[in-house]
């Protein structure tokens, strides 16, 4: 990892389209070196996968998703990561973390009405064995996700030229 | 029958070479303009942040004539760690509103009437009418596109005559984002001090050095005494409409341009000072951040632009690509006309921007990739329709 390998992750996480020869523009490198260098960022997992950031709201599918607060009583030997993988097989659950604070896990779950919601959380992860407790909050509005902005901000007067 | 009571000092200062276009421009819709010298990014919200508590906070008084102590010591700290620069923030250093006025005082602290002050062209367009303002005589001397638009010492040495005072640089450069390297700026600085004149160095671009990172002409032997340093928040920290800059002088030279800058200006606004201290202070990430995204830029936009046939040298700092636009005929004016009525793409004309200006444009990079890359997709419809 290096300082061109940084900027080629700044790029293709603002936009993973981006070919090879464009790469190779924008930081310098032939487009050949640009492949070589992205086939070792995912070989070596710094690159997970092209994901594309969707706006469900915008997009109307009517979707709900709640952040989970989960209390856990750790697993000698495992501590927390046996049933944080039992976790992470859900569908449902499109992110998981370990957290500092009053709870222990936190997950995005996602579901196509409230109720699909409530109950995932109410039959599968409240009643799983060293769950004490859980929380579960509902995501209202998304105001930026990844990075992105989720609502267009209106630009100031710019003027059409200055010396 | 009333007098005319313009003055005749006013009255030889040329109007703005681009009024013509600015007007144009503002009747049409669906413009990109690469014809502006400021960031399209906004300030970094923590300056904003910074700034807005600070007004909640009651902080709207005037501060000393020189400027917050504290963005004082801290610029001085920083230009040190950054430029090897030494300037004492008590007695050398002067907070001004924006580099415009930094180039004001600094040129009226230090010319009598008569004076010759060269001035590196093409350049930002105040120089000359700042130096005429002072009763001085702006002498222009041409740094030329065979040099990579850097000052060539012997084109300096034909402008040089015994009345001259003093010379005007600006590197990082605007428009050609020329960079004059170390012993390029060691082979001006043996003529300044041959010749006893001052150097006035304008280097608000500075941080968008792209390689080999930026030499203050005033670090090297010798030049210190003989150099007003100036620079500011605007490009770098995408501050424009803050107005910070500041001032940096020998002692002398220092308390005279304070004379004027109290008078005329008495400080500069205190919003803007704690912003850029907080810039100062935790604005590096993000400054960085944009200054990576300029340089991607300019990879992209001058390499279409060769690849449509301009030739460009690439531009080693601040955010302008400076093509020749021989090939298609025209001229530099009517290019820029022409491309604006009929392309909706705004550049700067370069004869309007001194002398050496002529058959290039202007493009300010300091726009989207998005639009950029439209730019270029309507500079070849308008090459292909010509």
């Amino acid at each position: 990892m290096d300082q061109t390998d940084l900027l080629l992750l700044h790029l293709l996480e603002e936009n993973s389209r981006l070919s090879p020869e464009e790469l190779g523009v924008m930081a310098e490198l032939s487009a050949d070196e640009v492949r070589h260098r992205i086939t070792a960022l995912e070989e070596g997992k710094i690159i997970k996968s092209y994901i594309t950031i969707i706006d469900w709201e915008r997009a109307a599918d009517g979707g709900v998703a709640a952040i989970i607060e989960l209390k856990v009583n750790p697993e000698r030997d495992y501590g927390y990561d046996r049933i944080a993988e039992r976790l992470a097989n859900f569908p449902e659950v499109k992110a998981l973390r370990l957290i500092t604070g009053v709870y222990d896990l936190q997950l995005l779950v996602t579901g196509k009405t409230m109720h699909d919601v409530a109950r995932f959380v109410s039959e599968y992860i409240a009643p799983m064995d060293r769950i004490r407790e859980t929380a579960t909050h509902i995501i209202m509005k998304t105001y930026k996700e990844n990075g992105q902005s989720f609502y267009e901000r209106e630009a100031g007067e710019r003027i059409p030229y200055s010396l | 029958m009333m007098r005319d009571f313009v003055s005749a000092r006013a009255r030889t200062i040329p109007p703005s070479g681009i009024r013509k276009f600015f007007d144009l421009a503002l009747s049409m819709e669906g413009i990109i303009s690469l014809g502006v010298g400021e960031p399209d990014f906004p300030t970094p919200w923590n300056i904003c942040e910074a700034s807005i508590y600070s007004i909640e906070q009651g902080g709207t008084s005037y501060t000393s004539n020189r400027g917050l102590q504290p963005l004082r010591e801290s610029l001085s700290i920083w230009l040190r760690q950054h430029y090897q620069l030494s300037y004492d923030p008590e007695q050398e250093m002067i907070i001004t509103t924006g580099v415009s006025e930094g180039l004001d005082i600094a040129v009226r602290a230090v010319t009598d009437p008569g004076d010759e002050i060269i001035i590196a062209e093409p350049s930002y367009v105040s120089y000359a009418p700042c130096v005429t303002l002072a009763g001085g005589v702006p002498v222009p001397v041409q740094c030329r596109e065979k040099d990579h638009f850097r000052l060539s010492p012997d084109h300096l040495m034909d402008a040089v005559s015994k009345k001259t005072k003093a010379l005007i640089i600006n590197f990082p450069n605007n428009p050609t984002g020329a960079v004059m390297r170390k012993e390029h700026l060691s082979a001006i600085a043996d003529i300044i001090r041959d010749h006893d004149l001052l150097l006035i160095s304008d280097e608000v671009y500075s941080e968008l050095t792209y390689d080999g990172g930026h030499v203050s002409p005033a670090t090297l032997e010798g030049m210190r005494d003989r150099t007003i340093t100036l620079n500011g928040f605007s490009k770098a920290y995408a501050m424009t409409g803050w107005r910070i800059g500041y001032l940096c002088a020998p002692r002398d030279i220092c308390d005279a341009a304070l004379k004027i800058h109290q008078y005329v200006m008495l400080c500069a606004p205190v919003m803007g000072q704690v912003a850029a201290l907080e810039g100062l202070r935790r604005g590096e990430a993000e400054k960085d951040r944009m200054i990576q995204e300029y340089r991607v830029r300019r990879n992209l936009f001058v390499e279409g632009l060769n690849r449509l046939g301009f030739s460009c040298h690439l531009p080693e700092g601040a955010f302008y690509a400076f093509p020749s636009v021989e090939k298609t005929g025209l001229s530099d004016l009517e290019f820029a006309e022409r491309l604006l009525t009929e392309e909706k793409v705004a550049v700067v004309p370069g004869s309007v921007l001194g002398s050496g200006g002529e058959n290039h444009c202007r493009c300010a990079y300091a726009v989207s990739r998005k639009d950029l890359a439209e730019a270029l997709n309507r500079m070849e419809h308008f090459i292909h329709t010509l």
